[in-house]
């Protein structure tokens, strides 16, 4: 038998389990700190993902680090561009709970 | 003859320690009620995913994973957790009532559908393996393919991560000077 760090199903398993911490914050976090953290998790899936299978399973083992560089970036913008509208939204509402940002709810 | 008998045992211990630290982290990153030990919590699962990556062949994307998440993103969301609220707040007596509860009940059920769905389908597919790959994944091979088969998609984030970081100071900046 293989050793467990050769094993992909571990590797998948693990993402899955991000993935799945990560929706669960992001729909019980009540604040938008949390849900950004929430959504860090689910970029780290993914980036799991594409690392295990480019291991195991892809011919050519650049695409899926270059890929995952990609991720690195796309969440670093993210994280740039959310927590800047955090401190907007601070600035304005003296909160950042989602509850009090519901202008716009009718 | 394996010449350091106890090698396979620490490496598994070790793969062990890296997984455990990711769940962990990714636990404690959304179960926390303080959000500074939420982000602590992100930082320990990102020690972990490198770990992981190391184990995947990829020591490069590892160094990576650590200065880029721990060293920039976690430290951003502490200046942003410093500069805004530093805890969820506690919970009103509608929020801790049955509807409450049916939220959390229901995220749970999607979180863990999902995760479920995932597992099982990457469990039960059967993957094959490639023996003898075309390309290795050395730290030069990625340099080359950056700068030749992906250098648009390499432009084009660099060109985001520019525009992004424009657009968080304008955000950010706007509405300085008022109380």
């Amino acid at each position: 038998m293989e050793p467990l760090y050769q094993q992909l199903s571990i590797y998948l398993g693990v993402a899955a389990f991000l993935l799945a911490a990560g929706i669960f914050g992001l729909i019980r976090r009540r604040t938008l700190v949390g849900m950004l953290i929430a959504g860090e998790l689910i970029f780290a899936a993914a980036a799991l993902n594409f690392l295990a299978l480019n291991r195991f399973v892809a011919p050519d083992r650049v695409t899926g680090q270059v890929a995952v560089l990609f991720i690195l970036g796309l969440a670093a913008a993210e994280v740039c561009i959310g927590l800047s509208i955090v401190i907007a939204v601070y600035r304005n509402y003296r909160s950042i709970q989602t509850k009090t940002l519901s202008d716009l709810s009718g | 003859m394996n010449p350091f008998p106890g090698a396979e045992l620490v490496m598994n211990l070790a793969f062990g320690l890296a997984v455990l630290a990711t769940a962990a982290g990714a636990l404690i990153a959304v179960l926390s009620r303080r959000l500074i030990r939420g982000v602590c919590g992100l930082a320990l699962s990102c020690f972990g995913l490198a770990g992981l990556f190391y184990y995947l062949h990829s020591p490069f994307l590892a160094l990576m994973e650590i200065l880029v998440y721990v060293g920039a993103v976690c430290v951003t969301i502490v200046f942003a957790v410093m500069l805004a609220e530093p805890d969820e707040p506690p919970r009103t007596d509608a929020e801790r009532g049955p509807a409450g509860a049916a939220w959390t009940g229901a995220a749970l059920v999607l979180s863990l559908a999902v995760g479920y769905g995932i597992t099982r389908l990457g469990v039960s597919h059967p993957w094959i393996r490639v023996a003898e790959p075309t390309h290795e994944g050395t730290l030069p091979e990625i340099g080359i393919a950056l700068l030749t088969t992906y250098s648009m998609a390499f432009e084009t984030i660099s060109l985001v991560l520019v525009v992004a970081i424009l657009g968080a100071v304008v955000i950010a900046r706007h509405g300085r000077t008022q109380p």
